[in-house]
């Protein structure tokens, strides 16, 4: 999966689940600042992701994820990582 | 002591999602229960019950609220709002005012099932999701509507089976009355989806009259094979007299009696000294006589012995044939926790409307309900006062005395 359809997918459900509107998507976002994303709703984020990529964030791994554009990244090194190790 | 007078109600049931509708139902006798196809699938015995969607909420609150209803507290929010607009209370009033809130709900299985599974499913609870704590306990309706109501005054969920309703009424009642709160938000909310009543059904309780389910309740007839489960919620504003005189609110009625007591014997079968007495306490605390009371609203939810003993202890109360007795649920089927506050504004709607709503399928009496003078027909009566009964598992009782305002 390339960064393109990472970026696609995450974004749809961040607007279509999380309700965040589509305009404050952009790669420098604040996650918690900009978009709104509390600790409740990564909980949520977890249980999205782990159905859309096929696996499960751990919390400890997203210390330093701070923006969106963070975010694509460690999503499409997870995606790719689980891919090489298949 | 303080007056407590009812400023809003709201309701969301299988007879209607308004007060017009609903009492349009109760005037036409007209009911609200049907089949559930999935309850064979999932192994029921009886697949009756009320026939309730669920509101639609998307857009109307936002995510977060939205995430930690359960459906029997996504009921609630509607009956709610729609009680507090009726009682012209806004969110103005809300954050400037101390409200409380006493709701009764007893159960979220659909909440608990589904998130089990979804853990199970991957072996890891994070698979729940945020809501899933939020809509798993019995308080649900309680949390989530303080804080899309922004209340805080008393808050508080009553656990009291099939009398949640009515006692969490009685407690707002108490609240006013002693002076500790001077708005309160009362009700009841059931769940009604196929998880909520596998263990009930399990007890052969429910009635399995399927050939016509409009005709399966039939409360204090001597052919009732059991009862129909059904849910909603529904919501009454309470007041102080003398707070709702000066907001110009529009008062309702009164709350001038609770009773209440615990049979302290079988947990499922009921008997009559404990439902005597909670109806005699309500009416000691309202200072009337039993012939004072012009309309009975019964539990009894077409059940052989939960019918047998209310009517007994009926008798015993009001003597032979005496004051009209209905139970509404030969309509709306059992509401279960929400039964006890629904059934008030039945009865208010009775009160303001001039008539008794029939106790449909009534047709033979047995020996106990040949005793009472129960109407099964619309009457167009005149109501000052009536008498709420509630009476639930363990043998827990609550019985509201209701008058009209002069």
């Amino acid at each position: 999966m390339n960064r393109e359809e990472i970026v696609k997918i995450t974004n749809e459900f961040l607007v279509e689940e999380i309700e965040i509107e589509p305009e404050l998507l952009n790669e420098e976002a604040s996650l918690k600042h900009d978009l709104g994303i509390d600790s409740l709703d990564f909980v949520d984020i977890v249980v999205i992701v782990e159905r859309k990529f096929g696996f499960k964030i751990k919390a400890e791994e997203m210390t330093g994820v701070d923006t969106l554009g963070a975010f694509y990244d460690y999503i499409e090194k997870m995606v790719n990582s689980k891919n090489s190790d298949a | 002591m303080k007056r407590v007078v009812i400023t809003g109600m709201g309701i969301y049931s299988c007879i209607g999602k308004n007060l017009e509708e609903v009492a349009n139902s109760l005037y036409n006798g007209k009911s609200g229960i049907g089949i559930d196809e999935n309850r064979y699938e999932y192994g029921y015995r009886s697949p009756l019950t009320g026939i309730l969607e669920r509101p639609k909420l998307k857009g109307v609150l936002d995510r977060r609220m939205r995430t930690g209803l359960a459906e029997e507290a996504e009921y609630a929010y509607m009956a709610t709002k729609a009680a507090l607009d009726h009682a012209n209370i806004d969110m103005d009033f809300l954050e400037n005012n101390e409200v409380g809130i006493f709701y009764g709900n007893d159960s979220s299985a659909k909440a608990v099932i589904e998130a089990h599974a979804a853990a199970a499913a991957k072996k890891d609870t994070m698979m729940m999701g945020s809501g899933a704590i939020f809509q798993s306990m019995n308080s649900t309706i309680t949390m989530n509507l303080t804080v899309i109501f922004k209340l805080r005054g008393i808050n508080m969920t009553i656990s009291a089976a099939c009398a949640s309703g009515s006692h969490s009424l009685g407690l707002g009642y108490l609240f006013i009355k002693n002076g500790w709160q001077k708005t309160v938000i009362c009700g009841g909310g059931q769940e009604t989806n196929t998880f909520s009543m596998g263990s009930f059904d399990a007890l052969n309780a429910f009635s399995i009259n399927t050939k016509d389910p409009t005709k399966a309740s039939k409360p204090f007839d001597k052919n009732r094979d059991g009862l129909v489960p059904s849910g909603g919620a529904a919501t009454l504003i309470l007041e102080d007299y003398d707070h709702a005189i000066a907001r110009g609110a529009n008062m309702i009625a009164e709350v001038t009696g609770y009773g209440f007591s615990s049979n302290g014997g079988h947990i499922s079968q009921p008997n009559d000294d404990g439902s005597y007495i909670a109806m005699q306490r309500a009416l000691v605390d309202a200072g009337l006589k039993p012939t004072d009371i012009d309309y009975i609203s019964a539990h009894a939810t077409s059940t052989p012995l939960g019918d047998m003993y209310e009517a007994m202890a009926i008798n015993k109360l009001f003597g032979n044939n005496t004051v009209p007795v209905s139970s509404t649920k030969s309509m709306t089927g059992h509401e279960c926790w929400m039964a006890g506050a629904s059934e008030i504004i039945y009865s208010i709607l009775m009160m303001q409307n001039s008539f008794i709503a029939p106790n449909i399928n009534f047709d033979t009496p047995d020996e106990y309900s040949a005793k009472l003078n129960i109407i099964n027909k619309t009457k167009e009566q005149k109501i000052n006062t009536f008498l709420s009964n509630s009476f639930g598992f363990g043998g827990t009782n609550s019985a509201i005395v209701v008058k009209k305002l002069e």
